[in-house]
């Protein structure tokens, strides 16, 4: 509501709170704090038109560890909580900070509903793999067959793909990244600033205490570069250490991986974050394996224009208030009165 | 020749037939023409929650009973003295309230041996004297209907469906009801149809010139308009006095009003009133379920709006988690229960206030909420205001608890004058609130205002006043999380005190004991005020003594209730549950009150609250 100027250029530090950080040592929140506290002042937004709001969860603590307003809601609600701040405030930036417990499991409906929306909410979704503020069990993107306290035989759930979830929800923004690689994660971030309407951005999370090394495979020296699909817009889809590895389209409509030796140029797949068609995103989100996350696609997946509910809400409320306010007199009288004197 | 007109100072009609036959149509317009002419009036819709049950079945019924009169009534009428009946099912579910000797008008249209099979009856009741003992006007309504509408291109089906306009019509001659209204209401319905609208039109008038100029009506009655106080007067539903009154709260305060809600009977019509309401900065949000409705409501808050959430008991209880959320952030927000019969799904279009204990705890935790519920439609609109009121006062999430019955029920309603609305202006907190030892400021989230003990409500965009909030305790005055002991208990007791002196700024409670010689007491809330007034009234005329109050606020209670419980002998509670609030106020204040529940789904019959206050009158 306020027309405040920018202040002076932000620092890290400013969004740093005095509260003491209570994660365990070694989690992988830490990093994504120091990036998002570090990221902030980019955004030239004053602090006090910021707001994080959390579900529930070891992530979802994060909005007390930042200088700006937050609430701490309660298990999976944080983008219902936020749809009706951000679509009741545009002038605010509103980020949704969330786990894979919050977001996928008791909050579901609310995340595919924010995203088909639209709303213009900058959601941070910590995928741990584990629910660890309640020590351990699997959770909804954890590989079949885990083992935890919950499961001693195993777990027998098949885990959900976020971002083949948020692109079935038409997701008009969609991303992955990592804890651990700050310039990526800030790279994302900046992206998903930058859109308007729903952004989802999938943060794979170490939780070193329940589910240490869920991604190794991903992170590890000697593995990474065979393993984690760069997405870069506008370039075609290639890696490993000497771009060895390609993304063709298959037969079958989807995309394969193929040595890029073996097939000309022109059939590599040229990476396109704008299309209007969902399906090769999709596709990209298909190529990694669900159990050991094998060739996972990290970078902007999916970043398209399509106006927020925000916008529209907002354009229809200043449609409706074109000719004056409403006056209160005449509609409490109505149209079908009698008089007595 | 003018046929001879009777005066009577009241009837009940009750106009019952095919849910597809459009009989809320035909009540609601006939109530708009009796409210016109200025009879003072209540009305009861009475509708199945299948939308379309299959035709000419006893569960498809619907029917709308309406109550006028030339004084002020209370209720729409224990029992009809004018029953409508448009096809076999609505007579044989609706005669039984029909006392000997009433009026019966039956469509003979519709009394075919298919038709009569399918409820039950082996014999035709109108030609087998079944019905002697009433006043029968056997009427051909739908091929009259149709007769009259031979001239148009219409098909059969289109110009059958006109017979509920016929009617309107009849009744309307009947009763001296002016119809112009309807022809006016007609015209914007269907003004992009004008050969169904012409149609309807002259089906309307077809109805009126047939009472007039057949034998079966010999006389025409006449009801006098009611003396009510001067002023502006329209007719007004409790559905839609509720949702003004939303309108007028956000006008009041000041702030935009924010509705997360999701479609529920009986509720659904205040989402769909305030969604064409943007004009008074008026946002509404159907969201995908309950939670999410309460959920954006909460955040809109947050923000600086009035945020509400309208739902029914179902709904509530899947809201729960987030009104403790909104006792702990401490923010306004107000819950719209209009209550439906229980448990589940219950009886969706029927009335119940069976949820008051669920208002009063359904939360984990000691979670006190505020609760306000209004007596009559038309005071839906007050009870809003004052839901606003103490919503933005105290920083907390209020519960509005109508019914069923206040919800489709209507009555005249005095237009108030909006500059004596009360002025409920907001003022956010932009400043440290704060002082230091040391002389400097700072924003405290958590410290009180000494008179309401209400936190500060800081919205975000305020600069310098960035904080957090959380459902997790917070510490007093600075408002970090807190797992200190004596922090919780203090916190604890600090919310529950915050909540009990409420009572500081809501009436006493009054009673109306006209003698001044009562020894019982009844005492209710909600919509039951009509139906124990007017039971009161009886008990009076019989010239016994009975005193009533009236419960608008049930958390807290008016500061004056237990005094004013312990002066009768004996205190009676009738409630459509089992006894919530017998249960509550004899937990709080130690009264042995007697408990008349009755759970129908129906509002209480005057006659009998007036037996049963009759029986504890007699035994003290
Ligand atoms: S339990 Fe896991 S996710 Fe939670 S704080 Fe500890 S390491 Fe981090």
């Amino acid at each position: 509501m306020s027309d405040t100027a920018v202040p002076v250029q932000l620092k890290a530090k400013d969004f740093k709170s005095d509260q003491e950080v209570r994660w365990c040592p070694g989690c992988g929140d830490y990093a994504i704090l120091a990036a998002v506290q570090s990221f902030l002042p980019e955004l030239g937004i004053p602090k006090e038109n910021i707001c994080f709001v959390s579900g529930i969860g070891c992530s979802s603590r994060f909005p007390y560890y930042l200088t700006t307003y937050g609430m701490h809601s309660i298990h999976g609600r944080a983008p219902a909580i936020a749809t009706g701040l951000a679509t009741s405030r545009q002038d605010l930036s509103v980020w949704v900070v969330t786990g894979d417990g919050d977001a996928l499991s008791i909050g579901g409906n609310h995340l595919i509903h924010a995203l088909r929306r639209n709303v213009n909410l900058k959601i941070l979704l910590f995928n741990n793999r584990i629910y660890g503020l309640t020590k351990g069990q699997y959770s909804p993107t954890s590989e079949v067959g885990k083992v935890t306290k919950s499961t001693p035989m195993g777990s027998l759930d098949y885990p959900f793909n976020p971002l083949s979830l948020a692109l079935g929800a038409e997701a008009t923004f969609v991303a992955r990244t990592i804890d651990s690689d700050r310039k990526h994660l800030t790279e994302v971030l900046r992206a998903a600033a930058s859109h308007e309407g729903s952004a989802l951005v999938e943060i794979y999370q170490n939780c070193n205490i329940f589910n240490d090394g869920a991604f190794d495979l991903l992170k590890d020296a000697d593995s990474r570069d065979d393993e984690v699909i760069r997405l870069v817009d506008g370039e075609p889809i290639v890696f490993g250490a000497e771009g060895q590895h390609a993304v063709v389209r298959n037969a079958h409509g989807g995309l394969k991986i193929v040595p890029t030796a073996s097939v000309d140029a022109s059939e590599i797949v040229v990476h396109d974050a704008h299309s209007s068609d969902t399906a090769t995103a999709f596709a990209l989100t298909r190529l990694s394996d669900p159990e050991t996350l094998h060739h996972t696609p990290i970078g902007v997946l999916r970043h398209v224009e399509r106006p927020s509910y925000d916008r529209l809400m907002g354009d229809q409320m200043s449609a409706a208030q074109s000719n004056g306010p409403g006056n209160l007199q005449s509609l409490l009288t109505g149209s079908d009165t009698w008089t007595i004197t | 020749m003018p046929k001879e007109t009777v005066q009577l100072d009241r009837v009940i009609i009750r106009f019952a037939g095919d849910s597809g036959d459009g009989m809320q149509l035909t009540g609601d317009r006939f109530t708009a023409e009796t409210a016109t002419f200025g009879n003072d009036l209540s009305t009861l819709p009475d509708f199945p929650a299948e939308i379309r049950a299959p035709a000419g079945t006893l569960p498809g019924v619907s029917a709308f009973q309406l109550h006028f009169a030339d004084h002020d009534i209370m209720t729409p009428g224990d029992a009809p003295n004018v029953l409508v009946a448009m096809n076999p099912a609505a007579l044989k579910a609706n005669l039984k309230d029909l006392p000997r000797g009433g009026d019966l008008i039956v469509n003979t249209d519709e009394f075919t041996s298919r038709n009569l099979t399918k409820v039950g009856y082996s014999d035709n009741p109108i030609e087998d004297g079944s019905l002697d003992s009433y006043n029968v006007h056997p009427i051909a309504l739908t091929s009259l209907t149709v007769e009259s509408l031979k001239d148009f291109n219409l098909t059969k089906k289109e110009a059958e469906r006109a017979k509920n306009m016929f009617a309107l019509g009849l009744l309307s001659w009947l009763y001296g009801r002016p119809f112009e209204g309807t022809e006016r209401f007609l015209h914007e319905k269907f003004e992009r149809k004008p050969e169904i609208l012409k149609a309807n039109l002259t089906a309307l008038h077809a109805g009126w010139n047939y009472g007039e100029t057949t034998e079966d009506f010999s006389v025409r009655y006449e009801v006098k308009p009611a003396p009510l106080a001067d002023g502006t007067y329209r007719n007004i539903s409790g559905n839609l006095a509720l949702s003004y009154g939303l309108v007028a709260a956000g006008q009041q305060t000041g702030l935009p009003i924010y509705l997360g809600s999701y479609p529920i009977t009986p509720a659904s019509d205040i989402l769909h009133e305030l969604s064409k309401h943007k004009k008074f900065g008026v946002r509404t949000f159907q969201a995908e379920d309950e939670i999410a409705g309460i959920g954006a409501a909460l955040g809109a808050s947050y923000g600086g709006s009035l945020g509400i959430t309208t739902t029914s008991g179902p709904g509530v209880a899947l809201k729960s988690e987030a009104i403790g959320l909104a006792v702990a952030l401490e923010l306004p927000l107000i819950v719209v229960d209009v209550q439906r019969g229980g448990p589940s799904t219950g009886l969706p279009t029927k009335t119940e206030q069976a949820d008051l204990l669920q208002a009063m705890f359904g939360r984990n935790g000691e979670a006190p909420v505020p609760i306000i519920a209004p007596q009559s439609p038309s005071d839906c609109f007050d009870a809003a205001l004052e839901a606003a009121r103490i919503a933005t006062t105290y920083r907390t999430p209020v519960f509005l608890l109508s019914d069923g019955y206040l919800a489709n029920g209507s009555e005249p309603w005095q237009v108030p004058n909006v500059a004596d609305l009360p002025d409920l202006t907001v003022t956010f907190t932009t400043e440290n609130n704060w002082t230091n030892e040391d002389g400097t400021t700072e924003f405290m989230p958590f410290a009180r205002d000494p008179e309401t003990l209400a936190r500060p409500w800081a919205i975000p965009g305020t600069p310098g006043l960035e904080h957090r909030i959380g459902g997790i305790e917070k510490a007093d005055i600075t408002g970090h999380i807190s797992y200190d002991p004596d922090n919780h208990d203090k916190m604890v007791r600090l919310r529950q005190a915050k909540i009990d002196g409420i009572a500081k700024t809501i009436p006493d409670l009054e009673v109306d004991d006209p003698s001044g010689e009562a020894k019982v007491l009844v005492i209710g809330w909600g919509s039951t005020f009509g139906p124990i007034g007017a039971a009161c009234r009886l008990v009076r005329d019989s010239g016994e003594h009975i005193a009533q109050a009236h419960l608008r606020h049930l958390n807290p209670f008016p500061a004056n209730t237990g005094e004013v419980l312990k002066r009768y002998d004996r205190v009676i509670v009738p409630e459509m549950n089992l006894g919530q609030l017998a249960m509550l106020l004899r937990a709080k204040y130690l009264v042995d009150a007697i408990s008349y529940n009755q759970v129908r789904g129906m509002p209480f019959k005057s006659q009998e609250l007036e037996s049963a206050i009759k029986d504890v009158i007699a035994n003290v």
